[in-house]
């Protein structure tokens, strides 16, 4: 009985560090204009959303080969959340010449 | 006189080195309403090729990538209107998006009687060598000849898109081998 009380403590502090993590995962813009990523190249951790602001009239996508895609529709936004730490070269698939690249921090 | 012949004469050579079709009969600087035309001709040309390839092909990425062409170049020429509107410019026919037209109809013509793996690799082929045959006039001839800043402004995105195209066409045309 008093050996319960502090396993209970323990599951509650575990609980609560796994719900706290994802409060500080941030959004971050990548805006698209006349077919060009800024910035370019970005840092972010698993658990960030990325944002891309598509400022052209033209459909794009961030398409990282054989892994995912996200579509960007004219004048419209796309996001996505970073599921996996790792260096991912990303582009277009409409526009193959369109290059970004992301930083993913465990 | 002099002047303007050796600079003909200059922008024709410039022309023959880069492709020998339609764009070596502008041997003088277009001017801006006759860029206008001959970018929204070369649009128009490509949205027709894909749509004749989205009637006959059987391939996903062929329809895909003609249903892409479709949609930008289509976007593309809404904002050549708009801006030939704002701008009170008239597009203005000429040699050069005569001599397009005319070598798109020769080519459609060439593509309606084929069928099948023959159409697609002939479309996408025809696809990549117009997308360069177009960059190479944008970048020589009629992005350094606009006058108006919007009118350059929208060429210099025209041939990111088109160069974006050329390198989407290529990726299909390596697909079907």
């Amino acid at each position: 009985m008093k050996a319960g009380m502090p396993i209970c403590s323990l599951a509650g502090a575990l609980a609560l560090a796994l719900v706290a993590s994802p409060a500080l995962a941030a959004t971050i813009e990548v805006t698209i204009d006349k077919l060009v990523f800024t910035p370019a190249s970005i840092e972010a951790k698993v658990g960030d959303t990325i944002e891309w602001v598509n400022k052209d009239a033209f459909a794009h996508t961030a398409t990282v080969k054989g892994d995912w895609e996200v579509m960007i529709p004219p004048e419209s936004k796309g996001r996505m959340t970073l599921e996996k730490a790792g260096a991912v070269d990303y582009f277009c698939r409409f526009h193959p010449n369109m290059k970004g690249h992301l930083d993913v921090a465990p | 006189m002099s002047i303007k012949h050796t600079a003909s004469l200059a922008a024709l050579v410039a022309l023959l080195l880069v492709s020998a079709t339609p764009f070596a009969q502008a041997a003088d600087k277009p001017t801006d309403p006759q860029i206008a035309h001959i970018a929204y001709t070369a649009g128009v040309i490509d949205v027709e090729a894909a749509k004749l390839a989205i009637e006959k092909s059987k391939t996903k990425e062929v329809v895909d990538f003609a249903n892409d062409m479709v949609r930008d170049h289509e976007a593309v020429n809404v904002q050549a209107l708009d801006l030939v509107k704002k701008l009170k410019v008239t597009p203005e026919d000429n040699a050069t998006s005569q001599a397009l037209s005319k070598a798109a109809e020769e080519e459609r013509a060439k593509l309606a009687k084929l069928e099948g793996a023959a159409f697609d690799k002939a479309y996408v082929a025809n696809e990549v060598a117009y997308h360069k045959q177009v960059n190479g006039a944008l970048e020589t001839l009629l992005i350094p000849s606009a006058e108006n800043a919007e009118l350059k402004s929208l060429l210099e995105t025209g041939l990111k898109i088109f160069q974006g195209h050329q390198q989407h066409a290529e990726h299909v045309a390596g697909m079907l081998k």
